[in-house]
């Protein structure tokens, strides 16, 4: 007969509680099986036989100190005729499973029953490898060890996505719901990604987000507020002029076509990528209309940010920038379309993006009027206007023929170009969208 | 494996395509769609918003689409009627 | 009005222990070598010629002695300049350093100052390998009773030792052994600088980058590389690493949301690391993203050139830390 003793499990101490124990009397335990979960003064421990044997009686109730030392059950040793071989300590294998049913398992330790929680894994849907079916430790790790992952990265919490502190403030402060905005693929919600959510605009004065919001909590109250005041700002500080200019678009619906036949559905032309490379260009030559008014002065940009006027499902409008539009071919400035809408769309701006346009183009598309006459965003002191493609009767050499046009709208700051400039600006515009082959 | 694929069939794929590449549909609009009702004005879709959908749906109908076909895609019923005779013929 | 001065980082320093040589009779210079030969790095050329043997002295080779005897000057009412050739052989005086000067203001209940000046060169980069490329300014910054400073511009060399006489406790100066040959203007009437305050190199938008000494110039080619990539890094100097200037790299860090602190010291235990838990400690709910470290590789400093460089920390590296607090991958 054999004793299982309390461990002394530090050096200074004497004493410990027996918590719970793992095994009953009549289990075969071998060496490294755990018997029992003591509690020193630090933590809760499980505790190892040291032997192979049978558990004969248990000597100690749960929650009662024992000593160090002292015999807290016994043991009986395993006879000659089958020595089993002693297992390697902390061996993952799994090793014979009692074929006790499910409810007669026993309970697993309270460690591992916290880490099973930690881990988010369900001891129910383990199979224990422990004596008696018992689930282990190493069993919940395995369990709860996802599948083979790529790399190794920070990883995420039970739970998925991550926010920075200062997303969190600014979801606080913006009346963003968190719970709502989906994560890009690392996991991590940045404030980019709040404020893209929010649909606000960064304003470009030094100090950081719009300022700590009272009233609505509501995102979509939210934006129309911030739409609100940024086009009562511009309608009040803004002397605008409109000028209209209405366009031939056959030469474009030609060249389209023709592209568009060699091309799969996925890289297709829109007529839309070429009034926007058409009015890059323009932007980049005629000096006035692409910049910011500040300090009482044009700041005039070299490189064109163009901003695009995007209509958002529910409501609210969001005018991203396509960065170096002007550089940009028609197929790039395609893709760049695409990307940029369907991210305004899903709320996957960045910050860049909000912040960077030098003159923004609006086009209404298929669905909509035939011309607007717009709202410059400051500090912008241009908008372009598109609207719906029409077919309409026209003089071709003399003769009525139909074509496809649309009307071509500039909004400008009076304080940094005249009417003359601005003509000049829709006259490159309309020079480039009749050599599309150009473009 | 040779059974003509069935209306139904196009029609979930037709449905399936607008849901994937117009985020921000809710499915009552999807839910209301009458077989008629012409889909770029009913659902709202830009020309940005009605080429995706037309990428998405070749891509999982497994159909080639030209842009000589866009007006077959005016409607649901018609989207449903071009699908079946595309996806019939291919072999 | 007289014309800016075309100088280098070595002439500035120069001029600026002739003007303390002039200006206050308690001020000599003293170290290995920086009278006859004029100073391993050339810094105190021609000063034994203009000054004297007894203003510019040359020491035996004991930095335990000279540094000691300086105190000592100290204590008895000199401006003693003290030069140990590196960082590297201060460890041989980091008891008089650190038990003697740091400690004697407190432990004589203020009756005994020690206004002594010690400059020393530091940092990697020449293939001196490792028991002479150390970059310790962050060991020096742990002890309470030194100021340290580690000038990387011209206007910091030119003005910081006056500055640094002044004050009437011990200041040690940090001259990074890469920026002695770097040239560039001085206005004519530069002299004397704040020694109390970071400065704010480049100023940005999108991330913080805070360095000192001799790894300025990479974190500002960092920066330029960010700008192609669109990222609008603002470069923070740290000038003084004792007492910290946490303000302005706070108020960068508030403005920004991200941070990056560039060391050429090993990070564990670092300069970096104290920035770092500062910005957490002040500016937790402003960070958009953790705090990243570019330090030196965990290794002595390798003898071979490509070891060497790309043991320390580069532009790349810089740019990719930005690159990762902005959720960008590495390039």
């Amino acid at each position: 007969m054999a004793e299982f003793t309390m461990p002394s499990l530090g050096a200074d101490m004497d004493e410990g509680t027996l918590l719970e124990w793992c095994v009953s009397p009549g289990d075969t335990v071998r060496r490294g099986d755990i018997m029992a979960v003591v509690d020193t003064s630090k933590a809760a421990v499980e505790v190892e036989s040291f032997r192979d044997g049978v558990v004969d009686t248990l000597l100690v109730e749960p929650g009662t100190c024992v000593a160090v030392g002292a015999p807290m059950a016994t043991l009986t040793e395993p006879d000659d005729t089958a020595p089993p071989a002693p297992s390697p300590a902390g061996s993952p294998k799994p090793r014979t499973v009692d074929p006790l049913p499910p409810e007669e398992h026993p309970r697993p330790a309270p460690p591992v029953r916290h880490l099973a929680h930690e881990l988010g894994v369900d001891l129910a849907t383990i199979t224990g490898s422990g004596p008696g079916g018992r689930v282990t430790r190493d069993d919940v790790v395995q369990a709860g060890r996802p599948a083979a992952q790529p790399e190794p990265t920070r990883a995420a919490p039970a739970g998925g996505t991550r926010i920075t502190p200062y997303a969190r403030r600014l979801a606080a402060e913006l009346g963003v719901d968190l719970v709502g905005i989906t994560a890009p693929a690392d996991g991590v919600v940045r404030a980019a990604d709040v404020r893209s959510a929010a649909g606000v605009r960064r304003s470009q004065a030094p100090s950081e987000a719009p300022g700590p919001s009272k009233a609505a909590t509501e995102r979509h109250a939210r934006m129309r507020a911030t739409i609100a005041s940024v086009m009562t700002r511009s309608a009040r500080e803004i002397p605008h002029y409109h000028l209209t200019w209405t366009v031939d678009l056959h030469a474009v619906h030609d060249a389209m076509t023709r592209r568009n036949r060699d091309l799969p559905v996925d890289r297709r032309l829109v007529p839309a990528a070429y009034l926007l490379r058409a009015t890059a260009l323009a932007a980049a030559e005629v000096p006035g209309l692409n910049g910011f008014w500040s300090e009482g002065r044009l700041d005039q940009q070299s490189t064109v940010h163009l901003g695009i006027a995007v209509s958002l499902r529910g409501g609210g409008l969001v005018a991203p920038a396509i960065h170096d539009a002007a550089t940009l071919t028609t197929d790039q400035l395609m893709s760049a379309l695409r990307d940029v809408v369907e991210r305004a769309r899903r709320g996957r701006l960045r910050d860049a993006e909000l912040r960077d346009p030098t003159i923004t183009v609006t086009n209404l598309g298929d669905l909509g009027a035939e011309s607007v006459h717009g709202v410059i965003y400051p500090p912008q002191v241009a908008l372009v206007g598109f609207g719906r493609i029409v077919e309409r009767p026209w003089a071709v050499d003399g003769l009525i023929g139909v074509r496809p046009v649309t009307t071509m709208t500039l909004a400008a700051d009076h304080r940094a170009t005249d009417g003359f400039v601005g003509s000049r600006f829709l006259a490159a515009i309309d020079h480039h969208l009749q050599r599309p082959e150009d473009l | 494996m040779n059974a003509p694929p069935s209306t139904s069939e196009d029609r979930q794929l037709t449905v399936d395509a607008l849901r994937r590449a117009v985020p921000g549909l809710v499915p009552e609009d999807l839910d209301d769609l009458a077989d008629a009702d012409p889909l770029r004005e009913r659902l709202e879709l830009d020309s940005l918003d009605f080429l995706a959908f037309a990428e998405t749906l070749a891509a999982t109908a497994r159909v080639r689409i030209d842009e000589t076909d866009y007006p077959d895609l005016a409607t649901l019923g018609s989207c449903v009627a071009f699908l079946h005779r595309r996806r019939a013929s291919t072999p | 009005m007289s014309k800016p001065i075309e100088t280098t980082y070595r002439e500035a320093l120069r001029e600026a222990l002739r003007e303390a040589l002039r200006k206050d009779e308690r001020v000599f210079l003293m170290g290995e070598d920086v009278g006859r030969y004029g100073g391993c790095f050339a810094v105190s050329l021609g000063l034994l010629e203009e000054f004297g043997p007894e203003r510019v002295r040359d020491t035996p080779l004991s930095e335990l002695a000279f540094v000691g005897a300086g105190i000592g000057a100290a204590l008895g009412g000199m401006r003693p300049v003290v030069e140990i050739m590196t960082v590297n052989f201060s460890l041989l005086a980091l008891d008089p350093i650190v038990n003697t000067a740091a400690a004697l203001l407190h432990m004589s209940g203020g009756q005994f100052a020690v206004p002594i000046v010690i400059r020393m060169t530091t940092g990697a980069g020449r293939q001196l390998a490792a028991q002479h490329s150390h970059s310790l300014e962050g060991w020096y910054a742990h002890i309470p009773g030194l100021r340290v400073l580690a000038p990387a511009t011209l206007e910091d060399a030119r003005g910081m030792l006056w500055s640094a006489l002044e004050d009437p406790d011990p200041v040690l100066l940090f001259e990074h052994s890469s920026l002695y040959g770097t040239s560039g203007t001085l206005p004519a009437g530069a002299g004397a600088v704040d020694i109390d305050h970071a400065a704010v190199r480049r100023p940005g938008t999108d991330v913080t980058l805070v360095t000192y000494g001799g790894t300025l110039s990479t974190t500002l080619a960092a920066a330029d590389r960010l700008a192609e990539d669109g990222v609008d890094a603002e470069v923070v100097d740290l000038r003084t690493l004792r007492p910290l200037d946490q303000d302005t790299v706070l108020d960068s860090v508030r403005r920004t949301h991200r941070a990056v602190v560039i060391d050429e010291g090993w990070r564990s235990g670092s300069l970096s690391a104290e920035v770092s838990a500062r910005i957490t400690e002040n500016a937790f709910f402003d960070l958009d993203a953790p705090v990243e470290r570019v330090c030196t590789t965990e290794t002595p400093i390798p003898y071979a050139r490509h070891l060497e460089l790309a043991a320390l920390p580069s532009p790349e590296a810089v740019a990719n830390a930005a690159l990762r607090t902005m959720g960008k991958t590495d390039g």
